[in-house]
């Protein structure tokens, strides 16, 4: 067993990871150590990722215990390049970690000079960079072995050699990474998350506390996302808001609308609801120190024109109501039925949730002077029946459902649907379908399973739905 | 030709402080009153006179099926109903999940043939009663839908006076008729205006011994204003949207019969099953061939 890492005051005891333990335990026999847990320290790297978001939102994770930070354009909203590390420090420090920190111009220099330069560091390229060993190239045993042999221990040794010379000898990759570091060239982080196209934010001196408060700063970020998304001609369609807790934990929310929409209110209504609907209330703990409001997805958005009559406002007084219930309740509880042009009863209607927008569907046009044809209620499966009817296709004279026996007053029938042979399995049987009414007056919507004398067995009967 | 001028000019100036109204109310579209009468009525002149004009618009009505195999019955009222009061606005129509399993899912095939166009349905499944009360009362506070549905079943306590009230007062807000449907619930005290009981009654036979259009036998069981409660059998013509006169059938004599006899011959209101403009004579004279059909 070997040790896998050693905080501070392990190291100025002179111990070291990749020491076996046996070692360890005999200069110091009273040391403490835990098993090493590689996926709990990811999960708490995540988190840690996710926090971070609030001073940024390009987040990488830099493997094996690293973050990256893409800061182009924040600094001056923590009061510089200094007061935001001194932020990050400290929130770092609270929850007990000791970060080292390096702010660069590339992400390789950053890297290199916070696991190789020893101290917090706040650098342009320049003597810093060029003082790091070549092992910041993190080039692998051999190279460096080779590299050192050649008396080259510094990357400002590195950066006099010839690079066509070190390409030859090395490979490209080295040369490339040599650039890189230098801040020569310039690789992009790659963020956690896809950055939102529009966001506002508010960080606080104090942690928030109040729900109340939070729904009235949802609003204030609204505002200001309107006026963003006016000024880009648009509406947004996913809103999500995230909650910096005090303790590093970060909750987010997502609404969504059946439409464009920037109006602050509505936002605000649907937030409202969305926490209101949560299974586990939201903890505010110790308090939030950030919250922010971020555009996920957005479409073009025209100023309303309303027409002569007011349709127009009223189609959008439904498409609000159907956010709201969207958000109280799921997308896939609010719906509206859709027309398949197909004769399986089954498939012949079905619903998709409203939030995806009116659609146009061909509804079959009733019969003048008929009685319905179709019931408005479905039962899926269709119920089994006993029934009694006469040989071989006449309609079911009386039948017994759900214990209760029902004598059958009026029938039309039979109605045969075959099965569509291009979708089901062969030998499925086709279906003669009764609309019969008892002596009560319920109607009824009742099929036989197939016909009699084709196979050994007598067809089966089944209710499938009810009439009005 | 003056006539129909001065109605064309009128129906504009209507339609100008509508939009004015609307612009300035933000969106909230106050239901018109010229627009949407007071009552939603049924088309049947005997019925509507009896409940002064129809159902109240802004108010809660309750319809109760007695057990799962009249709810179909009462759901095809309650959609004839949303029809007739709606034209062609949007309706919401809220379901307890519940009753997917115990009376059947809705069909909206079905739905055209009851002369209720499908695409302005919007339908909310419910998981509880509680959420099917939040919904309800979300769905009554929008002034651009027509009509709100609730389907549940049985009783429950979060269906009491308090948040009856609270849907009775949205629904006159905006000017909405709630119409809910109850399934196996006892009558418990609520804010309706209405309740009814509504039963599937035997139809009129087509060539052939086919079933007809829908047919309903109401009972109105409680009436706000005192009204004379009594019982009717309505058929709905989904050609005109209207309901029309059916005798009561042989279902409604046998239901006669727990009711308590009151006065012997005679005929006030005793005897609910008979519509208005029928003479009890006569439907003596031909309950025999009725109970035939």
């Amino acid at each position: 067993m070997r040790l896998a890492s050693v905080d501070a005051r392990g190291l100025a005891l002179g111990l070291n990871p990749g020491m076996t333990l046996a070692d360890a335990r005999a200069r110091l026999p009273g040391l403490i150590v835990h098993p090493a847990d590689p996926a709990r320290d990811a999960a708490a790297l995540s988190a840690l990722a996710a926090d971070s978001e609030m001073f940024t939102p390009m987040v990488a994770l830099d493997p094996p215990h690293g973050l990256m930070l893409d800061i182009t354009g924040c600094a001056h909203l923590f009061g510089g390049e200094a007061g935001l590390m001194r932020r990050i420090r400290h929130r770092l420090r609270q929850r007990g970690h000791m970060p080292v920190l390096a702010l660069a111009p590339t992400p390789d220099a950053a890297r290199a000079l916070a696991r190789f330069g020893g101290a917090d560091c706040l650098s342009a390229v320049g003597a810093e960079t060029r003082a790091l060993p070549v092992a910041a190239l993190e080039a692998g045993e051999e190279v460096l072995l080779a590299l050192n042999r050649a008396g080259l221990k510094d990357l400002a040794a590195l950066e006099a050699c010839p690079p066509g010379v070190l390409a030859a000898r090395f490979g490209a990759g080295l040369v490339a990474k040599l650039r890189r570091v230098l801040g020569q060239d310039n690789a992009r982080i790659t963020p956690l998350r896809h950055v939102p196209a529009c966001l506002a934010e508010r960080h606080f001196p104090e942690p928030l506390l109040a729900l109340e408060a939070i729904l009235a700063l949802v609003k204030r970020l609204a505002g200001d996302l309107a006026r963003m998304l006016e000024a880009r001609g648009e509406g947004g369609r996913r809103f999500e808001l995230s909650l910096f807790r005090s303790d590093g934990r970060v909750q987010r929310l997502v609404v969504e609308t059946g439409h464009a929409c920037r109006d602050p209110a509505v936002i605000e209504r649907l937030f409202a609801l969305r926490i209101e609907a949560l299974a586990d209330p939201i903890d505010p703990g110790f308090g939030f120190d950030s919250v922010r409001l971020a555009v996920l997805a957005s479409e073009a958005f025209g100023q309303v024109q309303p027409d002569f009559d007011g349709h127009r406002l009223e189609d959008l007084a439904l498409e609000d109501l159907i956010d709201r219930l969207s958000t109280r309740f799921g997308a896939a509880r609010v719906l509206r039925a859709e027309a398949e042009d197909t004769h399986d009863p089954v498939r012949a209607a079905r619903f998709v949730p409203a939030q995806r927008g009116a659609v146009m569907s061909l509804w079959p046009e009733p019969e003048p002077g008929e009685g319905p044809r179709r019931p408005i209620r479905l039962f899926d499966p269709p119920q089994a029946i006993e029934a009694l009817a006469e040989v071989p296709d006449g309609p079911p004279l009386r039948f017994r459902w759900r214990r209760v026996l029902h004598e059958v007053a009026r029938a039309e029938g039979p109605e045969r649907i075959a099965p569509e042979w291009w979708r089901v399995e062969p030998g499925t049987l086709a279906r003669d379908y009764y609309r019969i009414e008892d002596a009560e007056g319920r109607r009824f919507w009742v099929f036989r399973q197939g016909f009699y004398g084709h196979s050994g067995q007598p067809p089966r009967w089944f209710l499938h739905g009810l009439f009005a | 030709m003056p006539a129909s001028m001065a109605d064309s000019s009128a129906d504009l100036a209507f339609r100008r402080v509508r939009l004015a109204r609307a612009l300035l109310s933000d969106r909230t579209l106050p239901a018109d009153p010229a627009h949407f009468p007071a009552r939603v009525s049924f088309g049947l002149p005997a019925l509507d006179e009896a409940l002064q004009g129809g159902l109240a618009r802004g108010a809660l009505h309750e319809f109760h099926a007695i057990e799962g195999a009249d709810a179909a019955a009462a759901g095809g009222l309650m959609l004839a109903l949303a029809r007739r009061a709606a034209e062609t606005r949007p309706i919401v129509l809220v379901r307890q999940d519940f009753l997917e399993r115990e009376t059947g899912a809705l069909y909206p095939a079905g739905l055209p043939e009851l002369g209720f166009d499908p695409a302005r349905l919007v339908v909310v499944r419910a998981r509880d009663v509680v959420s099917l009360l939040q919904a309800g009362v979300e769905a009554a506070r929008c002034p651009a839908l027509g009509a709100v549905l609730l389907e549940f079943w049985g009783d429950h306590r979060a269906f009491d006076l308090t948040s009856s009230r609270r849907l009775a007062l949205a629904a006159q807000d905006s000017a909405l008729p709630i119409l809910m449907m109850r399934v196996a619930a006892p009558a418990t005290p609520s804010a309706a205006t209405t309740r009814w009981q509504v039963r599937p009654g035997l139809s009129r036979a087509l060539e052939a011994r086919a079933p007809g259009p829908p047919c309903f036998r109401l009972r109105l069981l409680k009436h706000r204003q005192g009204l004379d409660l009594r019982e009717w059998c309505v058929e709905w013509n989904r050609d005109r949207a209207v309901f029309e006169s059916r005798h009561a059938g042989p279902a409604a004599q046998n239901y006669r019969h727990d009711r308590p006899q009151s006065g012997g011959a005679s005929l006030s209101r005793a005897v609910p099953a008979l519509p208005a403009d029928r003479d009890p004579a006569d439907e003596r004279a031909d309950s025999g061939l009725r109970q035939a059909g």
